[in-house]
């Protein structure tokens, strides 16, 4: 896939920011540091005035957050994936969740793909962490296209949200007019023989994936869960009903995350035969975003073995 | 005429200390230590200080109260009835199932809490929040927050003091309840962090220190002074006395978070009419 456009979906986070600044005078974007990273630093250009860098204390950044939506502003609130849902859970649980007030996180760096940094820095944790806590939106954007419809809907809604970008580039999967909302999932490619459930970058390899099987005479659904809270229930009922078989596919861990809520839905509504594909309760490790999703079995290659395999058993 | 208005706060003060033992006998259960020790303190910001209407609890233009030591809310709940927010008789329903009088604030709840806390050390940062929005909004309301003196041990309120500091936030004034005692004792058999006032004086505040935080003309004196500072905090540091008023709680850290029995709150009642009836 040499060929595709590859963006990064927190530059696609940054752009969306200054465009939403434009038209938005109550918007307001918070960072611990990392602005450059991030990509709030975009926002920060155009914006200085509604710009804050609380410097490194990401748990008094969700809390100033809090104050502003309490007091009619709109904040989105960044740091890395780690930090911002990890360091600062429990004031995202209180200060955030508990009130309901309609705060913005923009999480950066998910996952095995932030690369050479290593295990401290790659989060496989911040779904689950964040899908536990009750009224909280959760998406995890697959490309360029959906990370930017994702914020735009998340200042739509009410209340508040955790977006998750990542550091490398992406694939572009999405077309300009694809309509997002939120809570709502999208088949990306019908099949018959096994359904497979992805977000974020391992939604490209799950179509990689998908090629490839069709190659071997199997005809795989691939499915693009952006919202893991709400779960789009009835799509993925719809799925499993169809094929019989469902995999997930995520860069988190395979506790949890997409994984869990697909298990939990089907367990309940619809038992199915299941395989979650993720990170298997280890930490990741330093090296090359590419080298890692090889390792890690979550590049298309990966994926297609594991199917395969499931299928085979 | 100045006597007289500081009379009225006084028998103020009395009431919402009367309202703070009724909730927590009521309840079984709740901070009546902390909230003794603030009731002048929170009289006098509902009383004098904030622009506050319990008619309009969301203008825009209100001044804001978070209490960051939420476990003290019978005594905010208990200047909120003499405000007029709810009635009084609502109290005897503070932590009961259903009650808007949750055992720690919730702003979802009831109309006049600006946030819910109980998590100690958020409600500062949440203060600053508000603060900022003020400065964004040109809005000229004021933010105050109460802190407990133990509840600063939270490396969290240092966050927010540094950032609050490092923005000149001169419409943010902190409050710190300095009673002394804690759940497990005194503040420095726990872990001591004294000197308050220089701690926040490093952190770019301008401090005002309040030798006795139960005489309202020295409150006045703190918060008017509070007022004329721009272009950095107000950090107004005042020491009380935990219990107070009430003979058998007073400068005793097993009250903290402890209800009366039946015996231990006609005794307590007692002391507050008698106290409040030298008024």
């Amino acid at each position: 896939m040499s060929d595709v456009k590859k963006i990064a979906t927190r530059e696609s986070y940054g752009k969306t920011l200054v465009e939403l600044g434009a038209k938005m005078p109550n918007l307001v974007v918070l960072d611990a540091d990392l602005a450059g990273s991030t990509k709030t630093g975009e926002f920060q250009k155009v914006y200085p005035d509604r710009f804050f860098d609380c410097g490194i204390a990401e748990g008094n950044m969700m809390s100033i957050a809090a104050g502003l939506a309490a007091a009619g502003m709109v904040p989105f609130a960044s740091s890395f994936a780690m930090f911002a849902s990890g360091r600062a859970y429990e004031q995202i649980r209180n200060s955030i969740g508990y009130p309901r007030l309609n705060v913005k996180i923009g999480a950066s760096h998910a996952g095995i793909s932030v690369g050479e940094d290593g295990a401290s820095h790659q989060c496989l944790e911040d779904l689950a962490l964040m899908r536990m806590i009750p009224g909280m939106v959760v998406m995890c954007p697959a490309d360029d296209t959906e990370a930017r419809k994702a914020v735009k809907a998340a200042v739509e809604h009410d209340g508040p949200v955790y977006i998750r970008f990542g550091r490398s580039p992406v694939p572009v999967v999405f077309d300009e007019d694809y309509e997002f909302k939120i809570g709502k999932g999208s088949i990306l490619r019908e099949g018959k023989d096994v359904s497979i459930v992805a977000n974020g970058l391992c939604v490209a390899s799950a179509l990689e994936a998908a090629d490839m099987l069709a190659k071997d005479g199997i005809d795989a659904e691939v499915v693009n869960i952006c919202t893991i809270k709400p779960l789009d229930d009835d799509l993925i009922v719809q799925t499993a009903s169809k094929t019989g078989r469902v995999v997930t596919v995520e860069e988190h861990s395979i506790i949890g995350g997409l994984g869990g809520a697909v298990a939990e839905c089907l367990s309940e509504k619809c038992p199915t035969k299941m395989y979650r594909i993720g990170v298997r309760d280890v930490f990741g490790e330093s090296g090359p975003a590419g080298e890692l999703l090889r390792r890690y079995m979550l590049d298309g290659e990966g994926v297609y073995d594991q199917v395969k395999a499931f299928i085979e058993d | 005429m100045q006597n007289n208005y500081i009379r009225e706060l006084e028998k103020t003060a009395n009431q919402v200390r009367k309202n703070i033992i009724t909730a927590v006998y009521y309840a079984k259960a709740g901070h009546p230590g902390g909230s003794l020790s603030a009731a002048e303190i929170f009289t006098y910001l509902y009383m004098k200080e904030m622009n506050v209407d319990p008619a309009n609890p969301v203008d825009p233009d209100r001044d804001r109260f978070v209490l960051s030591k939420g476990h003290t809310c019978p005594g905010l709940y208990g200047v909120m009835a003499e405000k007029g927010y709810f009635d009084r008789e609502e109290l005897k329903t503070f932590r009961h199932v259903g009650t808007r009088l949750q055992g720690h604030p919730s702003m979802r709840l009831l109309p006049g809490i600006d946030m819910s806390t109980g998590s100690l050390g958020q409600g500062i940062s949440c203060a600053v929040g508000m603060a900022v929005a003020g400065k964004v909004q040109k809005r000229d309301f004021r933010v105050y927050t109460l802190l407990g003196d133990g509840e600063i041990e939270e490396g969290q309120v240092w966050e927010a003091s540094m950032f609050a500091g490092a923005k000149k936030l001169d419409n943010l004034c902190v409050i710190v309840d300095n009673n002394n005692l804690q759940i497990d004792g005194t503040l420095e058999e726990v872990n001591s962090p004294y000197p308050i006032d220089k701690k926040f004086e490093a952190f770019n505040f301008h401090v005002i220190n309040v030798e006795d935080g139960h005489d309202f003309e020295q409150l006045a004196a703190a918060f008017a002074e509070a007022r004329t500072i721009k272009g950095m905090p107000t950090a107004i540091i005042c020491k009380t006395v935990k219990g107070k008023d009430v003979s058998f709680m007073e400068n005793n850290a097993g009250w903290h978070g402890k209800a009366p029995n039946e015996e231990q709150y006609k005794i307590a009642m007692a002391d507050l009419e008698r106290i409040g009836e030298a008024l």
